[in-house]
């Protein structure tokens, strides 16, 4: 039986590209956490008149496609602007792996997220960054976006699974249309309060669950 | 398949053993016959007195008599008939309470769990570290209402063995039935229930080289038990359905070929490839140091991720399995490891190396070398453990 993941997936696994941590980086950023059974580092040397990325590495404590992405989206930003490697996506990194299996989707989202979180990390350090603006529902549902519903591998906006988000006083909630004991209801929980409790103003997020 | 593989994923099913297709061989294309009643044509009454040997040779390995052992379709549905059959029978005569342990497999909690949204009350026992019910929560978590309480004999993970007797003991004085779900434990552990209280056992022999499909289901003499698998009159009325003559043979003579110098041999490697696995940095035993299935070890790897584990372990041939949420259908981390107090990194990182026959020393030896190295390879790619 073939396995679920392409060969460029499985080459970038066995013998993934930029490993490791950069002594003398300028940025670095981690996402996702041992509980929710990945994460990644990604670090970023950064050419401060140019700003472009002149070296990345990466971390990763995952699955296959956690590695591979891991290894394909820093060869991709490496020698782009933060400007260019910010606009990297998910359907890139896919891409260039020849495809992903849906249901690993969040596993390797989260190599973007640490680019991303890396990328702002050094924004935020050099002054790039002027101000912070509040947390609004548009806000929350661009993060929902990167929430994954592994039935169909397509995130919970598009999917219509997101019914209602409210804010009040850093409080925020977010209604999905999935019942409790759906298969999938503790790992969806788990990534949107990942994903929106990073929010600066951020103090609490609750997910409901709607039978 | 272009290279050997080594299978070490035992304990998830098995290679069957060339002996066990022997016996069965007739009873596909000789004695093919349903299993009629004495006033049968002949090849019938041929086909159930293989039935009836097979039926014969199981009751007396456990210490029971023949009218105790109903013949199923795994050990799955035993579990479902004893639980959702027994439960039905006594909702009324006694109540609707049921016990079980955090660790139980998936027939055993998810037939209760069904039981629960039927209006049935279910108490859950926690385990301690090493995996085992301690008497006193069961003490008292039993009530005048508890109908039945179901225990495993050997976890599926972990492979920690119950004491079973006490459990049984303080369940019956209680006046409560005993279901053990002996799924991965027996015939390699063995039970002898003319020593053992206990009223209802799930049984299979595909884990020891024994025919998938077929499984079988211990029911004490007198025990209430609502017929679950509606169909004809066969196996004494308590399972409608034609029965599986060759499976039933099948069964037995899997269960004839575990003896206990095959499981010391095996228990003798598990503990070689142990001692070299916990060598590895790190690395701690999941499971009873002692009171633990002789085939079984698990172990969890800190700082890296089993599927990564289990992916680099098959392109090297081997076979293994993990508590990692990655390789689950239902992408949750092993219950079973954050039931004995492990986080989730802990259950991520845990892999189970599971025994058989056909596995030799070479085998403890190059798995033991794989894991080894494909655990550094990982750890020098993982943002964890860097300061240790």
């Amino acid at each position: 039986m073939p396995l679920p993941y392409s060969e460029t997936v499985m080459e970038h696994f066995r013998h993934p590209h930029n490993v490791g941590a950069l002594e003398d980086a300028d940025a670095k950023a981690v996402e996702g956490s041992p509980a929710c059974g990945d994460m990644v580092a990604v670090y970023l040397k950064v050419d401060a008149e140019s700003k472009v990325i002149s070296d990345i590495s990466f971390e990763s404590y995952g699955c296959a496609s956690n590695i591979a992405t891991g290894s394909i989206i820093t060869d991709l930003a490496r020698g782009k602007t933060l400007d260019d490697a910010k606009r990297l996506t998910w359907k890139q990194a896919a891409e260039a792996l020849g495809g992903l299996p849906a249901i690993k989707a969040h596993c390797s989202v989260l190599a973007i997220d640490g680019l991303r979180a890396a990328i702002q990390n050094y924004e935020e350090r050099h002054g790039l960054v002027t101000q912070r603006d509040p947390t609004t529902v548009e806000l929350v549902m661009s993060r929902l976006k990167r929430v994954m519903n592994p039935m169909v591998g397509l995130d919970l906006v598009r999917t219509n699974l997101v019914t209602g988000v409210r804010i009040d006083d850093g409080v925020v909630t977010v209604v999905v249309d999935l019942p409790h004991d759906h298969q999938f209801a503790n790992n969806i929980r788990a990534e949107i309060e990942e994903k929106i409790e990073p929010l600066w103003d951020v103090s609490h997020v609750i997910v409901e669950l709607q039978e | 398949m272009d290279r050997p593989t080594i299978y070490l994923d035992n304990m998830a099913a098995t290679r069957l053993d060339e002996r066990v297709l022997d016996a069965m061989r007739p009873y596909f294309f000789d004695s093919y016959a349903v299993a009629t009643s004495q006033f049968g044509y002949s090849l019938g009454i041929a086909a159930r007195d293989a039935l009836e040997a097979a039926r014969a040779a199981v009751a007396e390995r456990l210490g029971a008599s023949t009218d105790e052992i109903v013949f199923t379709s795994g050990s799955t549905e035993s579990t479902n008939m004893a639980l959702k059959g027994a439960a039905a029978a006594l909702s009324q005569k006694r109540g609707r309470h049921l016990i079980t342990t955090a660790v139980e497999d998936f027939p055993v909690l998810q037939s209760l769990r069904a039981l629960e949204r039927g209006g049935y009350e279910l108490t859950m026992l926690p385990v301690d570290a090493h995996g085992s019910v301690n008497p006193a929560d069961l003490a008292n978590a039993l009530r005048d209402d508890t109908a039945l309480v179901s225990v495993q004999q050997a976890n599926q993970e972990i492979g920690t063995l119950q004491d079973l007797a006490a459990l049984a003991d303080l369940a019956h004085q209680a006046g409560a039935l005993v279901h053990v779900d002996a799924t991965y434990g027996w015939p390699r552990v063995p039970l002898k229930l003319d020593a053992l209280p206990v009223d209802l056992v799930s049984l299979t022999t595909a884990l020891a080289h024994g025919p998938r499909g077929v499984g079988a289901m211990y029911v004490r003499e007198g025990t209430p038990l609502q017929k679950w698998m509606d169909g004809g009159f066969q196996e004494d009325n308590r399972r409608g359905g034609p029965e599986d003559i060759a499976g039933a043979v099948g069964f037995a003579a899997a269960m004839d070929l575990v003896d206990a110098d095959e499981t010391q041999r095996l228990r003798l490697l598990r503990d070689t490839l142990e001692a070299r696995l916990l060598g590895v940095p790190h690395t701690v035993l999941n499971g009873h140091p002692q009171r633990r299935v002789p085939t079984l070890s698990n172990v969890s790897f800190r700082f890296v991720e089993g599927e990564s584990i289990l992916l680099h372990l098959d392109m090297r041939g081997i076979a293994v399995s993990t508590g990692s949420a990655c390789f689950s259908r239902s992408l949750e981390a092993s219950h079973v490891i954050l039931a004995i107090g492990g986080n989730h990194e802990r259950a991520h990182g845990s892999v189970r190396l599971s025994l058989g026959r056909y596995n030799q020393e070479s085998d403890v030896d190059a798995v033991a070398s794989a894991l080894s190295e494909v655990v550094a390879r990982l750890r020098e790619i993982s943002p964890l453990g860097k300061e240790v």
